[in-house]
């Protein structure tokens, strides 16, 4: 991504080169925030946040970090970032930062971040690398809200708490699918999403190793 | 001793650390291709978790919780709650940690040193590690309950993924979708394991 331009950097993470479909990168908590949308949305934007301001940080200081120690500079400077979304959530949203617990603090080691401070920010002027952030933590949170979407709506019934097919438990008709808030859910339906990419994307998917060949001699097969 | 034994197969079990909190998940996948290196990485991942997980107990329980300080005997000092300083202390002792341990292994063990050589590193960035650390400070685990949490949650990893790695040597024979090939179908067999091992939840000794 030699000529990378502001709108290319920007837009591709979204859907062409998602950094969870595509590059398997973040889906730690990906799956485990995914149980309604209000979590996810707080999560996504936690994670722009980080990503786009690391990144900037990164790329500003690229050329005075020795390569001997760049990991460990990129670590600190994670680190100190997540700590403010931390304390931020914890004293202006006290009972959203009890339902993410672990998970805000493990944006640390979020593969994405550190992948981009890596792969992007380290090669990249500022403006470039903050834009990337974003992008990449925008394709990020496509992916978590759609995962969010699907479990909220199907296992509770609501759209960000608020009731869209009435449960039977309230006297509706709907019969709430408790699987998809379990963890296992989470694992099908992301599995689901990268069918559905790569169906869209043929050139994204994987080479199979081993190709079946054509049964010759169907007696063989019964 | 009971409540060892109990916590040791929750941790396993119950609350697996790949399975059921989806931590260490980018390792898990990709490197979930042969047996051989799924089980390489899980033997690290046991070594770490149950060193650091130990020793970040004490760094909370001596430097930053609250009050933590007063063995120091400086005035004030049982006022100074450090505890925000935590995720940058985690990680610094977990990555100095890991070092450690590669600069060791390279003296002392070098054919386990060939055989991690690649992983070490790597486990630095592994969301189990840190994880582990922080369901430890967030259950308020004392030291003894520290370092079983620690061992049994490595294990349970390590048996996630070398599980998994076995299952996707098989896989390579089966005729996968085309747009389902490698990812997709990992998920979904990453979510049936999941499925089963959510038969275990419950289990109290």
């Amino acid at each position: 991504m030699a000529d990378a331009t502001p709108k290319g950097v920007l837009t591709t993470p979204l859907f062409k080169n998602n950094p969870i479909a595509l590059q398997v990168l973040g889906i730690c908590s990906a799956l485990a925030v995914t149980t309604s949308m209000s979590v996810s949305l707080v999560m996504t934007c936690a994670v722009i946040f980080v990503t786009a301001f690391s990144n900037l940080f990164v790329s500003l200081i690229r050329h005075h970090i020795p390569s001997s120690i760049r990991i460990i500079v990129q670590m600190t400077i994670i680190a100190s970032l997540v700590i403010v979304v931390d304390q931020i959530l914890k004293a202006y949203a006290y009972e959203m930062s009890k339902q993410l617990s672990v998970f805000v603090g493990l944006i640390i080691t979020n593969c994405i971040v550190m992948g981009r401070a890596e792969g992007f920010a380290m090669q990249n002027s500022p403006k470039l690398s903050f834009l990337d952030g974003i992008g990449n933590g925008l394709g990020y949170g496509f992916i978590l809200m759609t995962v969010g979407f699907i479990r909220e709506l199907l296992g509770s019934g609501s759209v960000f708490g608020f009731t869209v097919l009435q449960p039977v438990q309230d006297g509706g008709w709907y019969v709430p699918n408790g699987l998809l808030l379990l963890p296992p859910s989470a694992f099908f339906i992301i599995g689901m999403i990268i069918w559905v990419l790569r169906s869209l994307n043929p050139e994204q998917v994987e080479e199979n190793e081993f190709k079946m060949k054509a049964n010759t001699e169907p007696k063989e097969a019964v | 001793m009971e409540h060892y034994i109990s916590l040791f197969v929750a941790s396993v079990f119950v609350e697996n650390l790949a399975l059921a909190f989806f931590l260490g998940m980018c390792t898990f996948i990709a490197v979930s291709k042969k047996v051989s290196a799924a089980f390489g990485l899980g033997i690290a991942v046991i070594v770490v978790l149950s060193i650091s997980v130990p020793v970040n107990n004490l760094v909370y329980t001596f430097l930053l919780s609250e009050g933590a300080l007063s063995w120091t005997g400086i005035s004030g000092a049982e006022n100074i709650d450090l505890s925000f300083l935590g995720l940058l202390s985690y990680i610094g002792v977990i990555a100095a940690l890991v070092q450690i341990l590669e600069m060791f292994l390279d003296k002392y063990v070098p054919a386990l040193y060939n055989a991690l050589g690649v992983f070490l590193p790597l486990i630095t960035v592994n969301c189990a590690i840190l994880g582990g650390v922080l369901f430890m400070v967030e259950r308020n685990y004392n030291f003894g309950e520290s370092v079983v949490y620690g061992f049994g949650s490595g294990v349970g990893w390590a048996l996630a993924i070398t599980a998994l790695a076995g299952i996707r040597e098989k896989l390579k024979y089966s005729d996968v979708p085309g747009s389902l090939q490698g990812l997709g179908i990992t998920f979904i067999t990453v979510g049936l394991m999941s499925l089963g091992f959510m038969s275990f939840s419950g289990i109290q000794l």
